[in-house]
Protein backbone atom coordinates (compact mmCIF):
# COMPACT_ATOMS: atom_id res chain seq x y z
CA UNK A 1 0.00 0.00 0.00
CA UNK A 2 1.37 3.58 -1.14
CA UNK A 3 1.03 6.86 1.23
CA UNK A 4 1.42 10.12 -0.87
CA UNK A 5 3.26 13.45 0.77
CA UNK A 6 1.88 15.67 -2.37
CA UNK A 7 3.65 16.02 -5.48
CA UNK A 8 6.35 18.37 -4.47
CA UNK A 9 9.46 15.98 -3.70
CA UNK A 10 11.18 18.68 -1.58
CA UNK A 11 13.34 18.72 1.59
CA UNK A 12 9.93 19.84 3.64
CA UNK A 13 8.35 16.49 2.31
CA UNK A 14 11.09 14.42 2.54
CA UNK A 15 10.91 15.18 6.31
CA UNK A 16 7.52 14.68 6.48
CA UNK A 17 8.61 11.23 5.01
CA UNK A 18 11.26 10.54 7.43
CA UNK A 19 9.02 11.57 10.05
CA UNK A 20 6.12 9.07 8.87
CA UNK A 21 8.35 6.25 8.44
CA UNK A 22 9.69 6.61 12.17
CA UNK A 23 6.41 6.63 13.43
CA UNK A 24 5.71 3.29 11.40
CA UNK A 25 8.56 1.90 12.92
CA UNK A 26 7.59 2.68 16.12
CA UNK A 27 3.58 1.61 15.35
CA UNK A 28 4.02 -0.75 12.95
CA UNK A 29 0.31 -1.16 10.60
CA UNK A 30 -0.98 -4.72 11.38
CA UNK A 31 0.86 -7.24 8.97
CA UNK A 32 3.36 -4.65 8.25
CA UNK A 33 6.14 -5.94 6.63
CA UNK A 34 8.68 -3.36 5.78
CA UNK A 35 8.60 0.68 4.84
CA UNK A 36 10.25 2.03 2.06
CA UNK A 37 10.34 5.91 1.40
CA UNK A 38 10.58 7.12 -2.12
CA UNK A 39 10.80 10.58 -3.37
CA UNK A 40 7.26 11.54 -2.44
CA UNK A 41 5.87 8.00 -1.09
CA UNK A 42 5.82 5.56 1.43
CA UNK A 43 5.28 2.27 0.28
CA UNK A 44 4.22 -0.20 2.52
CA UNK A 45 4.64 -4.23 2.22
CA UNK A 46 2.05 -6.06 3.80
CA UNK A 47 1.48 -9.10 4.71
CA UNK A 48 -2.26 -9.69 3.65
CA UNK A 49 -3.20 -12.90 5.52
CA UNK A 50 -2.72 -10.96 8.94
CA UNK A 51 -3.42 -6.79 7.75
CA UNK A 52 -7.06 -7.69 6.55
CA UNK A 53 -9.94 -7.28 10.09
CA UNK A 54 -12.16 -10.40 9.82
CA UNK A 55 -14.63 -9.46 7.48
CA UNK A 56 -12.92 -7.40 5.09
CA UNK A 57 -12.17 -8.20 1.71
CA UNK A 58 -8.91 -6.65 1.56
CA UNK A 59 -6.37 -5.05 4.24
CA UNK A 60 -6.70 -1.60 3.01
CA UNK A 61 -9.91 -0.27 5.58
CA UNK A 62 -7.69 -1.64 8.30
CA UNK A 63 -4.13 -0.25 7.47
CA UNK A 64 -6.37 3.08 6.83
CA UNK A 65 -7.40 3.57 9.83
CA UNK A 66 -4.01 2.41 11.34
CA UNK A 67 -2.28 5.10 9.46
CA UNK A 68 -4.99 7.57 10.02
CA UNK A 69 -4.33 6.97 13.71
CA UNK A 70 -0.28 6.77 13.98
CA UNK A 71 0.28 9.41 11.44
CA UNK A 72 -2.27 11.98 13.13
CA UNK A 73 -0.25 15.09 14.56
CA UNK A 74 2.76 14.20 12.72
CA UNK A 75 5.71 16.24 13.53
CA UNK A 76 8.57 17.30 11.47
CA UNK A 77 10.53 17.89 14.02
CA UNK A 78 10.75 14.27 14.48
CA UNK A 79 12.72 13.13 11.42
CA UNK A 80 15.74 12.32 12.18
CA UNK A 81 19.02 14.47 13.29
CA UNK A 82 20.30 15.54 9.34
CA UNK A 83 24.03 15.80 9.31
CA UNK A 84 26.50 17.43 7.05
CA UNK A 85 28.97 15.22 4.81
CA UNK A 86 31.65 15.96 2.75
CA UNK A 87 31.95 13.34 0.04
CA UNK A 88 35.23 12.92 -1.79
CA UNK A 89 35.54 12.44 -5.43
CA UNK A 90 37.44 12.73 -8.36
CA UNK A 91 36.46 14.43 -11.33
CA UNK A 92 38.96 13.57 -13.48
CA UNK A 93 38.38 12.76 -17.23
CA UNK A 94 38.89 8.71 -16.02
CA UNK A 95 35.94 8.65 -14.27
CA UNK A 96 33.59 10.98 -15.88
CA UNK A 97 33.14 9.13 -19.45
CA UNK A 98 29.62 11.58 -19.73
CA UNK A 99 31.48 14.74 -18.88
CA UNK A 100 31.72 15.55 -23.15
CA UNK A 101 27.82 14.56 -23.39
CA UNK A 102 26.66 16.14 -20.56
CA UNK A 103 28.58 19.61 -21.75
CA UNK A 104 26.67 19.29 -24.96
CA UNK A 105 23.44 18.76 -23.36
CA UNK A 106 23.40 21.48 -20.79
CA UNK A 107 25.38 23.59 -23.42
CA UNK A 108 27.68 24.21 -20.44
CA UNK A 109 31.57 24.19 -20.83
CA UNK A 110 32.58 20.90 -19.34
CA UNK A 111 34.66 22.59 -16.49
CA UNK A 112 31.74 24.18 -15.55
CA UNK A 113 29.67 21.23 -15.34
CA UNK A 114 32.30 20.50 -12.91
CA UNK A 115 31.79 23.98 -10.97
CA UNK A 116 28.11 23.71 -10.45
CA UNK A 117 28.48 20.10 -9.47
CA UNK A 118 30.64 20.71 -7.10
CA UNK A 119 28.66 24.30 -6.02
CA UNK A 120 25.40 22.14 -5.88
CA UNK A 121 23.91 21.98 -2.15
CA UNK A 122 23.35 18.52 -2.21
CA UNK A 123 20.36 16.73 0.55
CA UNK A 124 19.83 12.73 0.73
CA UNK A 125 15.92 12.40 0.14
CA UNK A 126 16.44 8.57 -0.07
CA UNK A 127 18.45 5.66 -0.10
CA UNK A 128 16.67 3.01 -2.85
CA UNK A 129 17.64 1.14 -6.37
CA UNK A 130 20.64 -0.29 -4.69
CA UNK A 131 22.43 -1.44 -1.31
CA UNK A 132 22.91 2.20 0.00
CA UNK A 133 22.52 3.86 -3.39
CA UNK A 134 21.52 7.88 -2.51
CA UNK A 135 18.70 10.04 -4.35
CA UNK A 136 20.28 13.41 -3.87
CA UNK A 137 18.58 16.76 -4.72
CA UNK A 138 19.68 19.79 -4.80
CA UNK A 139 21.70 19.32 -7.90
CA UNK A 140 22.07 22.81 -9.86
CA UNK A 141 18.96 23.09 -12.14
CA UNK A 142 20.99 23.35 -15.07
CA UNK A 143 22.70 20.21 -15.20
CA UNK A 144 18.74 18.78 -15.44
CA UNK A 145 19.07 15.87 -17.58
CA UNK A 146 17.21 12.54 -18.96
CA UNK A 147 18.82 9.07 -18.40
CA UNK A 148 21.06 7.85 -21.11
CA UNK A 149 18.81 6.72 -24.20
CA UNK A 150 21.04 3.28 -23.48
CA UNK A 151 21.97 2.08 -20.21
CA UNK A 152 25.68 0.89 -19.63
CA UNK A 153 25.39 -2.84 -18.54
CA UNK A 154 28.22 -2.11 -16.05
CA UNK A 155 28.97 1.13 -14.28
CA UNK A 156 31.49 0.72 -11.93
CA UNK A 157 31.37 1.13 -7.86
CA UNK A 158 31.61 4.49 -6.39
CA UNK A 159 30.55 6.24 -9.51
CA UNK A 160 29.16 9.61 -9.24
CA UNK A 161 26.42 10.35 -11.48
CA UNK A 162 23.20 12.50 -12.25
CA UNK A 163 19.96 11.71 -14.40
CA UNK A 164 16.18 13.65 -13.89
CA UNK A 165 17.64 16.40 -11.62
CA UNK A 166 19.29 14.21 -8.75
CA UNK A 167 22.39 13.23 -8.36
CA UNK A 168 23.64 9.49 -7.57
CA UNK A 169 26.63 7.31 -6.26
CA UNK A 170 26.67 3.56 -7.16
CA UNK A 171 27.79 1.24 -4.42
CA UNK A 172 28.30 -1.56 -5.84
CA UNK A 173 29.14 -2.16 -10.14
CA UNK A 174 26.13 -2.59 -11.47
CA UNK A 175 23.70 -1.89 -14.76
CA UNK A 176 22.83 2.04 -14.89
CA UNK A 177 21.52 4.76 -16.96
CA UNK A 178 22.82 7.77 -15.34
CA UNK A 179 25.59 10.20 -16.99
CA UNK A 180 28.91 9.46 -15.17
CA UNK A 181 30.53 12.25 -13.83
CA UNK A 182 32.94 11.40 -11.09
CA UNK A 183 34.16 8.64 -8.73
CA UNK A 184 34.47 8.28 -5.13
CA UNK A 185 37.08 6.31 -3.09
CA UNK A 186 34.66 6.33 -0.19
CA UNK A 187 32.43 2.71 -0.03
CA UNK A 188 28.95 3.93 0.39
CA UNK A 189 27.27 0.26 1.56
CA UNK A 190 29.15 -2.10 3.65
CA UNK A 191 27.06 -5.20 5.07
CA UNK A 192 29.29 -5.38 7.81
CA UNK A 193 29.47 -1.94 9.34
CA UNK A 194 27.35 -0.98 12.26
CA UNK A 195 25.30 1.46 9.90
CA UNK A 196 25.64 -0.27 6.54
CA UNK A 197 24.81 2.81 4.40
CA UNK A 198 27.34 5.53 4.61
CA UNK A 199 24.54 8.33 4.22
CA UNK A 200 20.92 8.55 5.39
CA UNK A 201 18.02 10.49 4.09
CA UNK A 202 18.38 14.33 5.06
CA UNK A 203 21.76 14.13 5.49
CA UNK A 204 22.93 17.29 3.14
CA UNK A 205 26.17 16.68 0.93
CA UNK A 206 29.24 18.78 0.17
CA UNK A 207 30.66 17.23 -3.04
CA UNK A 208 35.09 17.65 -2.05
CA UNK A 209 37.07 17.15 -5.93
CA UNK A 210 39.99 15.50 -4.66
CA UNK A 211 42.74 13.83 -7.60
CA UNK A 212 43.65 10.94 -9.01
CA UNK A 213 46.50 10.39 -6.45
CA UNK A 214 44.52 11.17 -3.77
CA UNK A 215 41.98 9.17 -5.14
CA UNK A 216 44.20 6.05 -5.56
CA UNK A 217 45.28 6.75 -1.61
CA UNK A 218 41.91 6.37 -0.25
CA UNK A 219 40.51 3.54 -2.33
CA UNK A 220 43.35 1.85 -1.93
CA UNK A 221 43.00 1.75 2.15
CA UNK A 222 39.77 1.14 1.70
CA UNK A 223 38.52 4.11 3.12
CA UNK B 1 29.33 -31.89 7.64
CA UNK B 2 30.38 -30.34 4.39
CA UNK B 3 29.21 -30.63 0.23
CA UNK B 4 31.77 -30.27 -1.85
CA UNK B 5 31.19 -28.13 -5.06
CA UNK B 6 32.55 -30.24 -7.84
CA UNK B 7 30.96 -28.60 -10.65
CA UNK B 8 28.68 -24.94 -10.40
CA UNK B 9 25.84 -25.60 -12.53
CA UNK B 10 24.80 -22.16 -14.44
CA UNK B 11 23.58 -19.74 -11.45
CA UNK B 12 23.74 -21.63 -8.03
CA UNK B 13 23.34 -19.61 -4.44
CA UNK B 14 22.64 -20.06 -1.25
CA UNK B 15 18.98 -18.92 -0.53
CA UNK B 16 16.75 -18.50 2.19
CA UNK B 17 13.36 -16.19 2.96
CA UNK B 18 15.48 -12.92 2.43
CA UNK B 19 15.93 -10.14 4.57
CA UNK B 20 12.72 -8.34 4.81
CA UNK B 21 12.37 -4.48 6.66
CA UNK B 22 15.77 -2.90 5.09
CA UNK B 23 13.89 -1.28 2.41
CA UNK B 24 14.66 2.27 3.76
CA UNK B 25 18.72 1.36 3.18
CA UNK B 26 18.06 0.41 -0.15
CA UNK B 27 18.13 -3.47 0.28
CA UNK B 28 15.28 -5.79 -1.20
CA UNK B 29 14.15 -8.66 0.72
CA UNK B 30 15.77 -10.56 -1.96
CA UNK B 31 15.69 -14.80 -0.60
CA UNK B 32 14.62 -17.76 -2.50
CA UNK B 33 12.46 -16.48 -5.65
CA UNK B 34 10.33 -19.29 -5.62
CA UNK B 35 9.72 -19.48 -1.61
CA UNK B 36 7.19 -22.07 -1.79
CA UNK B 37 9.30 -24.94 -3.42
CA UNK B 38 11.99 -23.13 -0.79
CA UNK B 39 9.85 -23.76 2.44
CA UNK B 40 8.67 -27.60 0.76
CA UNK B 41 12.14 -28.66 0.48
CA UNK B 42 12.82 -27.68 3.95
CA UNK B 43 10.20 -29.55 5.46
CA UNK B 44 10.84 -32.86 3.05
CA UNK B 45 14.09 -32.90 5.25
CA UNK B 46 12.79 -31.45 8.42
CA UNK B 47 14.16 -28.00 8.59
CA UNK B 48 12.35 -24.95 9.35
CA UNK B 49 10.80 -23.47 6.65
CA UNK B 50 13.98 -20.86 6.41
CA UNK B 51 16.58 -22.80 6.27
CA UNK B 52 19.22 -21.67 3.90
CA UNK B 53 19.25 -24.26 1.11
CA UNK B 54 20.74 -24.12 -2.57
CA UNK B 55 18.60 -22.23 -5.66
CA UNK B 56 19.82 -24.11 -8.55
CA UNK B 57 18.92 -21.92 -12.07
CA UNK B 58 18.57 -23.76 -15.26
CA UNK B 59 21.15 -26.52 -14.69
CA UNK B 60 22.34 -27.96 -11.69
CA UNK B 61 25.81 -28.22 -9.79
CA UNK B 62 27.68 -31.84 -9.17
CA UNK B 63 28.21 -32.03 -5.30
CA UNK B 64 29.91 -34.36 -3.25
CA UNK B 65 29.03 -35.23 0.03
CA UNK B 66 31.69 -35.30 2.80
CA UNK B 67 29.29 -36.85 5.35
CA UNK B 68 26.27 -38.40 5.48
CA UNK B 69 23.29 -35.86 4.62
CA UNK B 70 19.64 -35.99 4.11
CA UNK B 71 18.68 -33.89 0.95
CA UNK B 72 15.22 -32.93 -0.79
CA UNK B 73 14.96 -31.41 -4.34
CA UNK B 74 12.07 -29.17 -5.08
CA UNK B 75 10.66 -26.59 -8.44
CA UNK B 76 11.73 -26.78 -11.56
CA UNK B 77 12.13 -30.75 -12.78
CA UNK B 78 15.27 -30.78 -13.02
CA UNK B 79 16.66 -34.77 -13.39
CA UNK B 80 19.17 -35.28 -10.54
CA UNK B 81 21.58 -38.70 -10.01
CA UNK B 82 23.18 -39.84 -6.78
CA UNK B 83 26.23 -41.70 -7.80
CA UNK B 84 24.56 -42.65 -11.38
CA UNK B 85 20.97 -43.81 -10.00
CA UNK B 86 18.11 -41.50 -10.63
CA UNK B 87 16.99 -39.72 -7.61
CA UNK B 88 13.79 -38.71 -6.65
CA UNK B 89 11.98 -35.27 -7.00
CA UNK B 90 9.88 -33.95 -4.00
CA UNK B 91 11.08 -36.08 -1.29
CA UNK B 92 13.74 -37.03 1.27
CA UNK B 93 16.82 -39.11 -0.15
CA UNK B 94 19.89 -39.89 2.00
CA UNK B 95 23.20 -38.87 0.03
CA UNK B 96 25.93 -41.52 1.65
CA UNK B 97 28.90 -39.88 2.43
CA UNK B 98 31.85 -39.78 -0.83
CA UNK B 99 29.04 -39.92 -3.18
CA UNK B 100 28.32 -37.73 -5.97
CA UNK B 101 25.08 -35.60 -6.58
CA UNK B 102 24.70 -34.72 -10.03
CA UNK B 103 21.38 -32.28 -10.67
CA UNK B 104 21.24 -31.53 -14.52
CA UNK B 105 18.47 -29.13 -16.48
CA UNK B 106 15.14 -30.22 -17.65
CA UNK B 107 12.24 -29.92 -19.97
CA UNK B 108 10.75 -26.98 -18.21
CA UNK B 109 10.94 -24.43 -15.35
CA UNK B 110 13.59 -22.08 -13.85
CA UNK B 111 14.64 -23.01 -10.63
CA UNK B 112 14.94 -25.89 -8.34
CA UNK B 113 15.86 -26.28 -4.86
CA UNK B 114 18.11 -28.47 -2.93
CA UNK B 115 17.62 -28.51 0.64
CA UNK B 116 20.28 -30.17 3.20
CA UNK B 117 19.28 -31.32 5.95
CA UNK B 118 20.84 -28.62 8.78
CA UNK B 119 20.63 -26.41 6.42
CA UNK B 120 23.31 -24.65 4.21
CA UNK B 121 25.53 -22.99 7.12
CA UNK B 122 26.57 -19.68 6.02
CA UNK B 123 27.31 -16.73 8.49
CA UNK B 124 24.30 -14.55 8.93
CA UNK B 125 24.19 -11.39 7.03
CA UNK B 126 21.58 -8.64 7.45
CA UNK B 127 19.32 -10.59 9.13
CA UNK B 128 19.73 -13.49 6.75
CA UNK B 129 21.59 -15.64 5.04
CA UNK B 130 20.43 -15.27 1.73
CA UNK B 131 23.03 -14.37 -1.24
CA UNK B 132 22.46 -10.77 -2.35
CA UNK B 133 24.23 -11.21 -5.81
CA UNK B 134 24.55 -7.67 -6.36
CA UNK B 135 25.29 -6.31 -3.23
CA UNK B 136 28.29 -9.03 -3.09
CA UNK B 137 27.22 -10.08 0.56
CA UNK B 138 25.25 -12.90 1.74
CA UNK B 139 25.49 -16.27 1.35
CA UNK B 140 28.49 -18.25 -0.20
CA UNK B 141 30.88 -15.52 -0.26
CA UNK B 142 28.49 -13.12 -1.47
CA UNK B 143 28.12 -14.97 -4.64
CA UNK B 144 27.09 -17.93 -6.62
CA UNK B 145 29.13 -21.02 -6.29
CA UNK B 146 32.26 -22.21 -8.13
CA UNK B 147 33.88 -25.35 -8.53
CA UNK B 148 36.15 -26.17 -5.21
CA UNK B 149 33.72 -24.70 -2.74
CA UNK B 150 32.81 -26.40 0.34
CA UNK B 151 29.77 -25.97 1.62
CA UNK B 152 29.35 -26.07 5.98
CA UNK B 153 26.20 -28.33 6.97
CA UNK B 154 24.43 -27.29 10.21
CA UNK B 155 23.43 -30.36 12.54
CA UNK B 156 20.38 -32.83 10.98
CA UNK B 157 17.07 -32.13 12.78
CA UNK B 158 14.51 -35.26 13.00
CA UNK B 159 13.21 -35.97 9.71
CA UNK B 160 9.79 -35.42 8.55
CA UNK B 161 7.15 -37.57 8.93
CA UNK B 162 6.01 -37.78 6.21
CA UNK B 163 9.27 -37.11 3.81
CA UNK B 164 7.61 -37.09 0.06
CA UNK B 165 4.86 -35.71 -0.91
CA UNK B 166 4.08 -34.04 -4.37
CA UNK B 167 3.11 -30.25 -4.53
CA UNK B 168 0.51 -28.58 -3.94
CA UNK B 169 -1.37 -27.65 -7.54
CA UNK B 170 -0.32 -24.35 -8.59
CA UNK B 171 -1.67 -22.25 -11.10
CA UNK B 172 -2.19 -22.72 -15.26
CA UNK B 173 -1.86 -20.35 -17.75
CA UNK B 174 -1.61 -16.45 -17.19
CA UNK B 175 -0.62 -15.28 -14.03
CA UNK B 176 -3.10 -12.93 -12.48
CA UNK B 177 -2.21 -9.33 -11.55
CA UNK B 178 -4.21 -6.37 -10.13
CA UNK B 179 -3.70 -2.98 -11.94
CA UNK B 180 -1.18 -0.13 -11.10
CA UNK B 181 -0.82 3.18 -10.67
CA UNK B 182 0.59 3.59 -14.73
CA UNK B 183 -2.66 1.07 -16.02
CA UNK B 184 -5.34 4.33 -16.54
CA UNK B 185 -2.31 6.40 -18.57
CA UNK B 186 -2.28 3.65 -20.93
CA UNK B 187 -4.61 3.56 -24.01
CA UNK B 188 -7.36 1.11 -24.20
CA UNK B 189 -5.44 -1.20 -26.82
CA UNK B 190 -2.58 -1.23 -25.04
CA UNK B 191 -4.11 -2.43 -21.99
CA UNK B 192 -5.94 -5.16 -24.11
CA UNK B 193 -2.28 -6.11 -26.12
CA UNK B 194 -0.85 -6.41 -22.33
CA UNK B 195 -3.48 -9.02 -21.36
CA UNK B 196 -4.16 -10.35 -24.85
CA UNK B 197 -0.37 -11.24 -25.83
CA UNK B 198 1.68 -14.51 -25.02
CA UNK B 199 5.20 -12.58 -24.25
CA UNK B 200 8.38 -14.38 -24.56
CA UNK B 201 10.14 -14.48 -21.89
CA UNK B 202 14.00 -12.93 -22.90
CA UNK B 203 17.25 -14.12 -22.17
CA UNK B 204 18.43 -11.02 -20.48
CA UNK B 205 16.05 -12.04 -17.05
CA UNK B 206 18.02 -12.80 -14.03
CA UNK B 207 16.81 -12.99 -10.12
CA UNK B 208 16.08 -8.62 -10.36
CA UNK B 209 13.49 -9.36 -13.36
CA UNK B 210 12.37 -10.89 -16.12
CA UNK B 211 12.09 -9.07 -19.37
CA UNK B 212 9.45 -9.90 -21.78
CA UNK B 213 9.63 -9.59 -25.39
CA UNK B 214 6.86 -8.79 -27.68
CA UNK B 215 4.86 -5.84 -29.18
CA UNK B 216 5.55 -2.28 -27.62
CA UNK B 217 2.54 -1.11 -25.63
CA UNK B 218 4.20 2.64 -26.02
CA UNK B 219 3.94 4.64 -29.17
CA UNK B 220 5.96 6.92 -27.45
CA UNK B 221 8.12 6.84 -24.01
CA UNK B 222 5.58 7.72 -21.17
CA UNK B 223 7.22 10.43 -18.50
CA UNK B 224 9.61 9.81 -16.37
CA UNK B 225 8.17 9.19 -13.38
CA UNK B 226 9.89 9.74 -9.61
CA UNK B 227 11.74 6.72 -7.66
CA UNK B 228 9.01 5.35 -5.66
CA UNK B 229 8.68 1.81 -4.04
CA UNK B 230 8.53 -1.44 -6.06
CA UNK B 231 8.00 -5.40 -5.03
CA UNK B 232 8.48 -8.83 -6.29
CA UNK B 233 5.57 -9.14 -8.90
CA UNK B 234 5.45 -5.49 -10.40
CA UNK B 235 5.27 -4.77 -14.01
CA UNK B 236 7.09 -2.18 -15.02
CA UNK B 237 6.95 -0.65 -18.40
CA UNK B 238 10.28 0.93 -19.37
CA UNK B 239 10.46 2.92 -22.46
CA UNK B 240 10.77 0.01 -25.18
CA UNK B 241 7.44 -0.77 -24.30
CA UNK B 242 8.27 -4.24 -22.93
CA UNK B 243 7.41 -5.21 -20.02
CA UNK B 244 9.85 -6.41 -17.09
CA UNK B 245 8.50 -8.58 -13.98
CA UNK B 246 10.45 -7.59 -10.97
CA UNK B 247 11.83 -10.79 -8.94
CA UNK B 248 13.18 -11.45 -5.88
CA UNK B 249 16.48 -9.18 -5.83
CA UNK B 250 14.12 -6.07 -7.54
CA UNK B 251 15.60 -2.82 -6.30
CA UNK B 252 13.77 -1.00 -3.66
CA UNK B 253 12.59 1.84 -5.57
CA UNK B 254 11.99 2.18 -9.18
CA UNK B 255 11.11 5.18 -11.68
CA UNK B 256 9.41 3.38 -14.61
CA UNK B 257 5.62 3.54 -14.78
CA UNK B 258 3.81 0.73 -12.61
CA UNK B 259 1.36 -1.62 -15.32
CA UNK B 260 0.25 -3.85 -12.61
CA UNK B 261 1.79 -6.21 -9.46
CA UNK B 262 1.87 -9.91 -10.01
CA UNK B 263 -0.27 -11.48 -7.03
CA UNK B 264 1.30 -13.02 -4.11
CA UNK B 265 -0.20 -16.46 -4.81
CA UNK B 266 1.58 -16.43 -8.50
CA UNK B 267 4.79 -15.08 -7.39
CA UNK B 268 5.87 -19.06 -7.39
CA UNK B 269 5.06 -19.37 -11.03
CA UNK B 270 6.65 -16.25 -11.93
CA UNK B 271 9.98 -17.24 -10.71
CA UNK B 272 9.74 -20.53 -12.99
CA UNK B 273 9.36 -18.75 -15.95
CA UNK B 274 12.47 -19.91 -18.01
CA UNK B 275 13.49 -18.19 -21.48
CA UNK B 276 12.04 -18.27 -24.18
CA UNK B 277 8.51 -19.54 -22.44
CA UNK B 278 5.61 -18.20 -23.85
CA UNK B 279 3.16 -16.42 -20.97
CA UNK B 280 0.57 -14.07 -20.53
CA UNK B 281 -1.06 -12.08 -17.89
CA UNK B 282 -4.92 -11.97 -16.47
CA UNK B 283 -6.89 -9.21 -14.23
CA UNK B 284 -8.07 -9.83 -10.93
CA UNK B 285 -9.57 -7.46 -8.62
CA UNK B 286 -7.86 -6.54 -5.59
CA UNK B 287 -10.46 -8.21 -3.26
CA UNK B 288 -9.80 -11.33 -5.50
CA UNK B 289 -6.43 -11.11 -5.34
CA UNK B 290 -5.78 -10.73 -1.77
CA UNK B 291 -8.20 -13.81 -1.35
CA UNK B 292 -6.55 -15.89 -3.47
CA UNK B 293 -3.24 -15.12 -1.78
CA UNK B 294 -4.47 -15.82 1.52
CA UNK B 295 -5.98 -19.28 0.65
CA UNK B 296 -2.54 -20.14 -1.16
CA UNK B 297 -0.75 -19.30 1.62
CA UNK B 298 -2.91 -21.17 3.79
CA UNK B 299 -3.15 -24.49 1.98
CA UNK B 300 1.16 -24.33 1.67
CA UNK B 301 1.04 -24.11 5.49
CA UNK B 302 -1.78 -26.81 6.29
CA UNK B 303 0.62 -29.43 3.19
CA UNK B 304 3.67 -28.15 5.12
CA UNK B 305 2.37 -29.08 8.53
CA UNK B 306 0.95 -32.59 6.87
CA UNK B 307 4.58 -33.58 6.05
CA UNK B 308 6.46 -32.20 9.24
CA UNK B 309 3.90 -34.23 11.50
CA UNK B 310 1.61 -36.26 9.53
CA UNK B 311 -2.11 -36.26 9.09
CA UNK B 312 -2.88 -36.97 12.51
Amino acid sequence: MRVSFGDLPDPATRRRLAAAAARLAADPCPGQRDVVPGATTLTIHLDPAVAARAGDATPYAAVHAHLRDALTGLDDASAPAARAIRLPVCLDDAFAPDLADVAAATGLAPDEVRDRLLASPLEVEHLGFLPGFPYLIGLDAALTLPRRATPRPLVPAGSLAIAAGRAGVYPVASPGGWHLLGRTPLRLFDPARAEPALLAPGDRVRLEAIDAAEFARRAGRGA
Amino acid sequence: MTLHVLAPGLLTTVQDLGRPGLGALGVGPGGAADRGALRRANALVGNDDGAAALEITLRGPTLCAGAPLRAALTGAPFEATLDGAVVPRDAAFAVPAGTTLAIGGGPAGCRAYLAIAGGVDVPMVLGARATHLRGGFGGHAGRMLRAGDVLAIGPAPPPARVPASLPPAGPTGPVRCVTGEAWDMLPAAARATFTGTQWRVSPRSDRMGVRLEGPSLLDAPLAERRSEGVLAGTVQLPPDGRPIVLLADHPTTGGYPVLAHVIGADLGALAQWRPGDAVGFTLVPLDEAVRLTVDAERALAAHLHRIRHGDA
